[in-house]
């Protein structure tokens, strides 16, 4: 049984809802996350993925954060 | 305004002065040039940077490279003061815009403050405040006047009034004596209680429903993914359109003329500053999410903007009867006898029921009297024994597999018989809530043209019911199992709600278009189960949910069609060189702030 293990961030800085809505789309096409959402106003990241590759998959996500908005950054 | 809002107003400000100082003839030509690159790289170096990084990041195509381009392109052509004009415009709008996003994420965070920052802690006999989430279960809590409920705790000491406004929307006090149930986010007021932790913060009712408004955004309403897509194929189409009116007209037109080139060009780039969508993706997430934050405020959450649309577009509703339209707690109306006294019927009834939490057997337990074992019987009743007499207790099909023939009715009745002889019936009313009528006919003038009921109960209770309330559809006398079926032979008639109280209902919430749960303050299966969670159990509150579900789509269609307008003319209107840049900008940037400020609303 495939468990899926939920996790929201916190986005600091985060300005520009296009921006938002590109790097949703970016983050959604990496490998191993079953589904991820940016919600611009409340400032949210919420990654969906799974439980036994969390860790590898989260690398994975704040990378391209920070590839593409290096002022934004992620908090638990 | 935060600090790095107001750099930008500042350097705003100076470089507005400088170009004001450019167009009066206070100085000369070349100074008025180098006052004009200084404005410009003042208030655009930092558009520049970021579209000279993002290249490098193959991330081409954003509101900096167009706005790059279209200035530089401006000052190519020689005009200065429009390049200073347009980047100067282009930033006050994107303050405006960045403003105005602020404004509601603080309306929206405001609207949740409901989360309560400290607790008094009882430890080693001292009175503590500590952060909610550092206390543990079993803890012993001293809330006091006017003081906000930290966790879900058991009142040990104390009794007061508590207003569920936070969790419910409505400001109704409820009187809370030793050893009731108190939630978070209520606020205590009359007097000094001291509570027993019963669930640690994350676990709190003020806590899930943060996080169900939350994770609210992962279920994207129709609206939002069509603006994705359309986003997405938008900003290239619009850029290829700009290069065609770039080159294909002057080299028909004046292929040497470098006027022309340079005429077409320009508009060219009002083109580019028009091409960013950035209105539509602000704005409708925004209306959905203020939507979203708007219904919580009355006591109604909403698991996803689908939900939002779905709840705007329902003509049908179906409702549980028990415990949705009626109180659920039956009375006992009759009683016909069969060689027995009524209160010894009344006896028989009870013993037999003292195990049963159906709410019909609420209505017929008694205190002191319960018997010696029971089993139920699924879909007939229950059967048990009570000082050596072996009594049957449950409906008409009950008694006819003990050969018994019941007296007839029409109604809810529970039909005893005592060591397999027929003993008499109950017959049991079940009380209509109040504001059932008319939330019901609030739901008709709504444009909800279909009102269905489902029930186990019998056909003559069922319709009675359904006549007082004004139902056109009524499905009575079904097991549990055939609620589902019910459902879905009404799924072709459009989106279709189902109303229930959670608990047993799930399957049938799950099969609906939007499954709603009521009165589900402090229950986790019904706030688990359903995609619309009433707090309270007040029908009218169904009615405000529809209402303001619709109000949000409108705010939605508003924007959609306000920006794609502006847009699509200013669009032309550039093709045709009627208009200058700032009027682009103003279709970009100006309208993406209109659109914020009418998506506001929602939050009311």
């Amino acid at each position: 049984m495939v468990i899926i293990m939920r996790k929201t961030f916190t986005l600091d800085e985060i300005d520009c809802a296009n921006c938002a809505a590109k790097l949703e789309a970016a983050l959604n096409r990496i490998d191993g996350v079953d589904k991820a959402t940016v919600n611009f106003f409340a400032q949210k990241l919420i990654i969906e993925a799974n439980d036994e590759r969390f860790d590898d998959v989260l690398k994975n996500v704040l990378d391209v954060c920070k590839k593409m908005h290096p002022e934004c950054t992620v908090k638990l | 305004m935060t600090k790095k809002q107001k750099k930008i107003l500042i350097r705003i400000l100076i470089s507005a002065f400088l170009f004001i100082v450019c167009i009066t003839p206070l100085f000369n030509e070349y100074v008025d040039t180098l006052f004009l690159i200084s404005s410009y790289l003042i208030i655009g170096f930092d558009v520049l940077k970021k579209a000279g990084r993002n290249i490098l990041h193959g991330k081409v195509f954003d509101e900096n490279f167009l706005m790059s381009i279209a200035t530089i392109g401006a000052i190519f052509t020689g005009q200065y003061h429009e390049a200073v004009f347009v980047m100067l415009f282009y930033q006050v709008g994107e303050l405006f815009q960045s403003v105005a996003v602020g404004k509601s994420r603080k309306s929206i965070a405001n609207l949740m403050e409901i989360r309560p920052d400290c607790a008094n802690v009882i430890r080693d006999g001292k009175e503590m405040s500590v952060h909610p989430s550092e206390i543990l279960k079993g803890e012993i809590l001293t809330v006091r006047a006017g003081e906000k409920i930290p966790l879900d705790s058991i009142i040990i000491e104390g009794s007061t009034d508590i207003d569920t406004k936070a969790l419910t929307g409505e400001s109704a006090l409820r009187e809370c004596l030793v050893g009731d149930e108190v939630l978070s986010g209520c606020v205590n007021i009359s007097g000094v209680i001291k509570l027993k932790v019963v669930k640690e913060f994350e676990e709190s009712t003020v806590s899930k429903i943060l996080e169900l408004v939350e994770n609210a955004s992962c279920n994207k309403s129709k609206s939002e993914s069509f603006i994705t897509r359309f986003a997405a194929v938008y900003t290239p189409i619009v850029v290829y359109c700009a290069l065609a009116l770039a080159v294909i007209p002057p080299l028909f037109i004046g292929f040497n003329n470098i006027a022309i080139w340079k005429d077409w060009i320009y508009r060219a780039l009002t083109f580019l500053v028009i091409s960013c969508p950035c209105a539509l993706v602000i704005s409708v997430p925004l209306s959905f999410f203020g939507g979203i934050g708007g219904l919580s405020k009355h006591g109604v959450l909403v698991k996803g903007s689908n939900y939002i649309e779905a709840l705007g577009n329902c003509k049908t509703i179906a409702f549980d009867k028990t415990g949705t339209l009626t109180h659920g707690s039956f009375s006992i109306s009759e009683c016909k006898c069969c060689e027995i006294s009524e209160d010894e019927l009344k006896l028989l009834a009870a013993a037999a029921e003292s195990h049963s939490n159906h709410p019909i057997a609420k209505a017929l337990k008694m205190e002191g009297i319960t018997a010696d074992s029971a089993y139920e019987l699924a879909g007939l009743g229950v059967c048990a024994n009570y000082n050596s007499m072996t009594i049957h207790a449950g409906n008409a099909k009950l008694m006819k597999s003990l050969d018994i023939k019941p007296y007839h009715t029409d109604f809810t009745a529970v039909h005893i018989a005592k060591d397999g002889k027929y003993a008499g019936c109950i017959i049991l009313t079940d009380t209509i809530k109040k504001e059932a009528k008319t939330a019901l006919e609030k739901l008709h003038t709504l444009g909800v043209n279909q009102t269905v009921m489902l029930t186990g109960d019998s056909k003559a209770t069922a319709d009675a019911v359904a006549r007082k309330l004004g139902i056109t559809k009524v499905f009575s006398k079904l097991m549990p199992t055939d609620k589902v079926y019910v459902i879905e032979s009404l799924l072709d008639d459009g989106t279709v709600a189902f109303v229930g109280d959670g608990i047993n209902d799930a399957p049938v919430l799950a099969r609906a278009d939007i499954g709603i749960a009521m009165g589900a303050l402090g229950s986790d299966a019904a706030i688990e189960a359903a995609d619309v969670v009433l707090m309270d159990d007040s029908l009218e509150k169904l009615a405000t949910a529809i209402e303001i579900s619709r109000f949000t789509q409108k705010i939605v269609i508003q924007n959609i069609i306000f920006t794609l307008s502006v847009k699509i003319i200013v669009l032309i209107m550039g093709a045709l060189g009627l208009t200058g840049m700032w009027a682009a900008v103003f279709a970009d940037v100006g309208v993406a702030v209109i659109a914020i400020l009418n998506a506001m609303r929602t939050l009311k």
